[in-house]
């Protein structure tokens, strides 16, 4: 009925590091200007004959890309330093780039490679960064991943985000797979199969665990599932509905909603199912919790002023303040990581669209200009939203830089996405 | 509403002795099937328009019986209203229409005559805007289905009502039809 499936990152990766390059269905948008923007120049890393080609680069480039504060210089052509003695920067410079990546790959004995790679300031023309791995042929994804992080934080003094993880629920015909997956989409792996449909998962604050919502028990329930050995406890099965999860920032209590005692309320309980206690109260509908990074503030979706806005109370309890204003249907909140934005789905004109309200200054914008969003989520470093949308039909993830302006879709074509989380 | 009404009974006779595709063997269950997730979720049936959805939401292949399979099970006799499963609601409302009346009364009186039995109130949803809070939406609609079997002096023991929002749509597409016929809540009991 159900099974559960161990993460197994190696074999995936040793499967994808063959295929990728026919794999990329990775789409990334960028609409308006490139005002702003580090130019990087990403130089194909240099292989021995005979050694496989790993598209390092291309991975670490497309990441630098999607983050919407980069943008890469056409390298076609031009020559592959592999060591600072061989730059010639007045070349890099005339090509407008800012920074450049140059790096190398060797074989070892035992099948593991050696990467070597620096990150030059054209300008100053000094090193900014310098790194060496040795890898296993398994490793090339998260290799690349790690050296997009590194560039970007050298550049923008901001943690990358390209070594994190995301959930999705993928839709195969009347199957449904919670699956993880690496930041850009790839490498996923199915943690969860089931004939009955799974939402809202989200990780737990240190990656180990998701926490999900099942109906193969023929209503909802809240379930708790570790990802390292795959077992799972059932952490709300009251009488009702159980739904709705939400980590709190300490890792050990959940907030969750319940039919148990009237319509859907918001709970706290700990994540062994212990210690409930009924947080919102009376006969409207309270749902999507999302705790405050400081765990001191719950925001929430509530039909008690007549349409569904986003409320915020005291996570100690109390009355429940209003935070969303315009419009008649703003629904599920999520927090950036400094606790400063929301970005939640607004309607309007018919059209579900994300939208990001700075909590200081009251402002919102639409930061997407699609009609049936849906679930979004921040990146760790706060730079992203994840989301969900439809596209011919089909569900669809995306991200969107907070200037809304770098658009990258996320999963392939030809499958069904949809309730993304971004863990870290 | 007859036709349909007769349609889902049929389906709900016909899932019960019907074989159980998939791999997961259950134990076959002559009074109404113990619904086992291997099996298929609601599949269209043919010219009518109307969905072979069992009442517990889930739709089987089957061979046809004979007319007598009911007898003795008021609740699978087509002439009560017991067989009645379904209450629809109107776009954003959650108020239990008069027309429902005579239809929760036989099964408030079903269940009062029988302590045991258990109901099931599931909700649903349409597919427009948030998962989560179309799953609270259903639910409403089954609590207003609830409420209202309270009223006639239903125990809340023998009442459950839970909600499965957009997730197990009876009919997919993005219409006002579609739209409509899932702004529902279905009456299922326990032992079907």
């Amino acid at each position: 009925m159900l099974r559960i499936t161990l993460l197994s990152p190696l074999l995936f990766l040793a499967f994808l590091s063959v295929s990728f390059s026919t794999n990329a269905a990775m789409e990334i948008q960028v609409i308006g200007g490139a005002a702003n923007k580090i130019t990087v120049a990403m130089v194909p890393f240099q292989t021995a004959a005979g050694q496989p080609m790993p598209v390092l680069t291309q991975i670490a480039g497309d990441d630098l890309v999607r983050s919407g504060q980069i943008k890469l210089v056409d390298v076609s052509g031009m020559q592959q330093p592999v060591d600072l003695a061989q730059v010639n920067y007045g070349v890099w410079r005339s090509k407008g780039a800012d920074a450049m990546v140059i790096g190398q790959v060797t074989a070892l004995p035992g099948g593991r490679f050696d990467v070597r790679f620096r990150l030059l300031d054209v300008i100053k023309q000094t090193q900014l960064a310098g790194f060496s791995y040795t890898i296993s042929a398994e490793q090339w994804r998260a290799t690349a991943h790690q050296i997009a992080d590194l560039v970007y934080e050298k550049l923008t003094g901001t943690p990358g985000i390209f070594s994190t993880r995301i959930a999705y629920v993928q839709k195969q015909g009347k199957r449904f797979e919670l699956r993880v997956a690496d930041a850009d989409g790839q490498n996923p792996r199915t943690v969860v199969r089931s004939n009955e449909p799974v939402i809202s998962p989200m990780f737990s604050p240190d990656g180990n665990r998701l926490v999900y919502v099942s109906f193969e028990d023929k209503k909802p329930v809240v379930y708790v599932q570790s990802l390292q050995d795959g077992s799972r406890r059932k952490t709300a099965a009251f009488k009702g509905s159980n739904s709705a999860p939400a980590w709190a920032p300490d890792g050990k209590r959940l907030a969750v909603v319940l039919t148990r005692d009237a319509a859907s309320q918001i709970y706290m309980l700990n994540v062994d199912g212990s210690g409930l206690t009924r947080l919102t109260q009376g006969g409207n509908i309270d749902t999507e919790p999302v705790f405050s990074p400081d765990g001191n503030t719950i925001y929430f979706t509530s039909d008690r002023g007549g349409s569904p806005q986003i409320y915020r109370v005291a996570a100690s309890g109390g009355e429940p303040r209003r935070v969303s204003f315009s419009g008649t249907y703003n629904v599920s909140p999520t927090i950036s990581p400094d606790g400063k934005l929301l970005a939640y789905i607004g309607r309007d004109e018919g059209r579900f669209r994300v939208m990001l309200l700075d909590l200081s200054s009251g402002q919102t914008r639409a930061l997407t200009d699609t009609a049936r969003d849906e679930s979004p989520s921040f990146a760790p470093n706060g730079q992203a939203v994840l989301y969900a949308t439809v596209q011919a039909g089909r569900g669809i993830l995306g991200t969107v830089s907070l200037d809304g302006k770098t658009h990258a879709r996320l999963s392939e074509s030809g499958i069904d996405a949809r309730e993304p989380a971004w863990g870290p | 509403m007859n036709k349909i009404l007769w349609s889902a009974l049929l389906t709900l006779t016909l899932t019960a002795c019907g074989t159980t595709s998939g791999t997961k063997a259950t134990v076959e269950d002559r009074t109404g099937s113990k619904a086992d997730a291997a099996m298929a979720s609601p599949s269209k049936a043919g010219s009518s328009g109307v969905e072979t959805t069992a009442l517990d939401g889930k739709g089987v292949g089957g061979s046809a019986l004979d007319g007598s399979s009911y007898a003795g099970d008021p609740r699978k006799d087509p002439a009560s209203p017991l067989s009645s499963r379904s209450v629809y609601f109107d776009y954003d409302q959650f108020a239990v229409k008069a027309e429902y009346r005579a239809m929760l009364e036989a099964h408030a009186g079903y269940l009062l005559s029988k302590r045991d039995a258990r109901v099931i109130l599931q909700g649903n949803a349409d597919e427009r805007g948030s998962r989560e809070y179309n799953l609270a939406l259903g639910q409403k609609r089954a609590e207003a289905v609830r409420k209202a079997l309270a009223v006639l002096g239903v125990s809340e023991a023998q009442i459950e009502a839970v909600s499965f929002g957009e997730e197990k749509p009876r009919k997919e597409g993005e219409t006002e039809e579609a739209y409509a016929e899932n702004r529902r809540a279905d009456v299922v009991y326990a032992d079907e």
